[in-house]
């Protein structure tokens, strides 16, 4: 089998876009992935789209519909929260298997403003607040109370997370903030289900981001080694069965399989990763996935926001980008914009919050329900 | 309109005589428990075989988060709690008779089910609806 290379890759920062279509949004991420390798609508084999909000609405042909009708094969990919990691990993699926040389995949959501999850069923009453609560504030509340029962992490410690990656945002300009937020401010912002404060909460924007794929062939007789990134692993799961998981969405059996799966694939292991954007929907989700991507041992996740490891500048950062938390989280393009963010390290071209000397990135999306897709990217040797 | 009560959810059920319970099913070949009924197991693949079983209404917190945003006319604070009931199963919930207060909430403290009136919440038909709930024990 071929290799596949990420040659272009881009997303349009993150914000409110209300005057504008989904189409549009998606259009403006694919030529900028374009323009990033230097190609046109007309040389790419097929286009993969992610978007969750119009599901149903064919928005990768929409998309052609503004900036080329080619007739290529389309595929619209709805994974919750891993949409955009499926569109990609379809793509680079297709690359593999010899179909297609070139492939465009674009992610994009356009979102409303506040809780997500069930409001109730469509029958009898609604269940919200009298069984509990189904938004998803309160679901990663839940699992980040699992990790405080097992392990004693506090709500300080969940806190630092988004001190962390608010930080890290000051420094990326494509994020919807650019805020530092101190460890009290954080703590005092509004409760929202505890201990997950609304500081501690990503996100609603609307974005997009776009990845151009090459098989080696392609690339090297188009002249973009030099720029491009090689996909060592792609690795998608769904849950495994879990005896608490029909009341208590498990996200960390599903990510502890991908990830084993992904460092096999690519022959390496957590110690060889430079950089990691993962799935930091609430700060109580990111200490869990530290350990769930083995970047640490069980119980230590805590200990590695205290010490600072996981920032820029220490071991192994992780969300670099500012994170789901700041940067923002469209549901069906954050997982193509963590493949841009963790590629514009490894090509040297992140500016001031470059990791230094970056050779092997991770990316991890959860969509709850639930899905886990991870990618192992890697500096292509030019 | 029903005279009685209907439960909140399908696995809560109202016996003509006696008092409301939760039920679920066993897995004739590997043991898993659900709530309510179930064609087909998800653990190990089994079609049929279940038996129905009651589900204990007695257990203990596993892992809570107190709500203080929810939807428009949903009082709040109050504690989403994920309780596993002695014997199997594993139920999620409103812990009430406590106060909302991470220093007064204790993982793996043990828990009753109750069951009472669904918050005075009613269908478009104006069905009174009964459900269940958790409090210390």
């Amino acid at each position: 089998m071929t290799d596949a290379y990420v040659v272009g890759v881009d997303m349009i920062k993150f914000g409110r876009f209300p005057e504008k279509s989904v189409p549009q949004l998606g259009s403006e991420a694919a030529l900028m992935a374009l323009d990033d390798c230097g190609l046109k609508i007309q040389d790419i084999d097929a286009l993969y789209c992610g978007n969750l909000g119009q599901s149903s609405g064919m928005v990768g042909q929409r998309i052609l519909q503004q900036i080329g009708q080619t007739g290529i094969p389309v595929v619209n990919c709805a994974n919750a929260c891993a949409t955009g990691a499926t569109a990609f990993r379809e793509a680079w699926t297709s690359v593999k298997a010899g179909l297609y040389d070139l492939v465009l995949a674009v992610g994009v959501e356009q979102m409303g403003k506040g809780l997500l999850g069930s409001a109730g069923g469509a029958t009898g009453i609604p269940k919200e607040g009298l069984l509990g609560s189904g938004t998803m504030p309160t679901v990663f509340a839940e699992a980040g109370m699992e990790h405080a029962r097992k392990y004693g992490t506090t709500f300080e410690q969940f806190a630092k997370v988004s001190v962390k990656n608010h930080h890290h945002s000051t420094m990326n300009p494509k994020a919807m903030y650019q805020i530092e937020t101190p460890l009290e401010t954080v703590m005092n912002a509004e409760m929202i289900s505890y201990p997950n404060t609304k500081l501690m909460c990503s996100v609603n924007v609307d974005g997009s981001a776009a990845a151009v794929i090459a098989s080696e062939r392609k690339a090297r007789e188009l002249g973009l080694m030099g720029r491009a990134v090689k996909v060592r692993a792609s690795v998608l799961t769904s849950d495994p069965w879990q005896e608490r998981d029909l009341v208590m969405p498990d996200v960390n059996t599903c990510t502890r399989k991908a990830a084993a799966a992904a460092y096999e694939m690519a022959g390496l292991g957590p110690d060889d990763v430079d950089l990691i954007e993962l799935h930091d929907c609430f700060a109580t989700a990111e200490i869990l996935h530290y350990e769930n991507l083995g970047i640490c041992g069980d119980g230590e996740a805590g200990r590695m926001v205290d010490d600072g490891e996981v920032a820029l500048g220490g071991r192994i950062p992780v969300n670099v980008s500012g994170g789901l938390l700041s940067k923002g989280h469209p549901l069906g393009a954050t997982g193509i914009a963590n493949i841009y963010e963790v590629s514009t390290h490894l090509r040297g071209e992140a500016g001031q919050r470059q990791v230094e000397n970056a050779r092997i990135g991770l990316t991890h999306v959860i969509g709850l329900g639930s899905a886990c897709g991870i990618h192992i990217l890697e500096k292509a040797a030019a | 309109m029903s005279e009685r009560p209907l439960p909140a959810v399908e696995y809560l059920k109202i016996p003509d005589d006696g008092d409301p319970y939760l039920e679920g099913s066993r897995c004739g070949s590997c043991g898993a428990v659900f709530l309510g009924e179930r064609d087909y197991c998800s653990k190990c693949g089994a079609r049929g075989g279940f038996s129905p079983i009651t589900l204990s209404n007695t257990g203990s917190l596993y892992s809570y988060s107190i709500v203080h945003r929810s939807y428009p006319g949903i009082d709040v604070p109050y504690i989403s709690a994920i309780v596993d009931l002695d014997g199997g199963g594993t139920v999620k919930g409103n812990l009430i008779n406590i106060d909302p207060d991470p220093d007064k909430i204790e993982f793996g403290m043990p828990i009753e089910v109750v069951y009472d009136d669904a918050l005075g919440r009613k269908d478009r038909d104006g069905n009174s609806y009964l459900s269940y709930f958790f409090q210390p024990r």
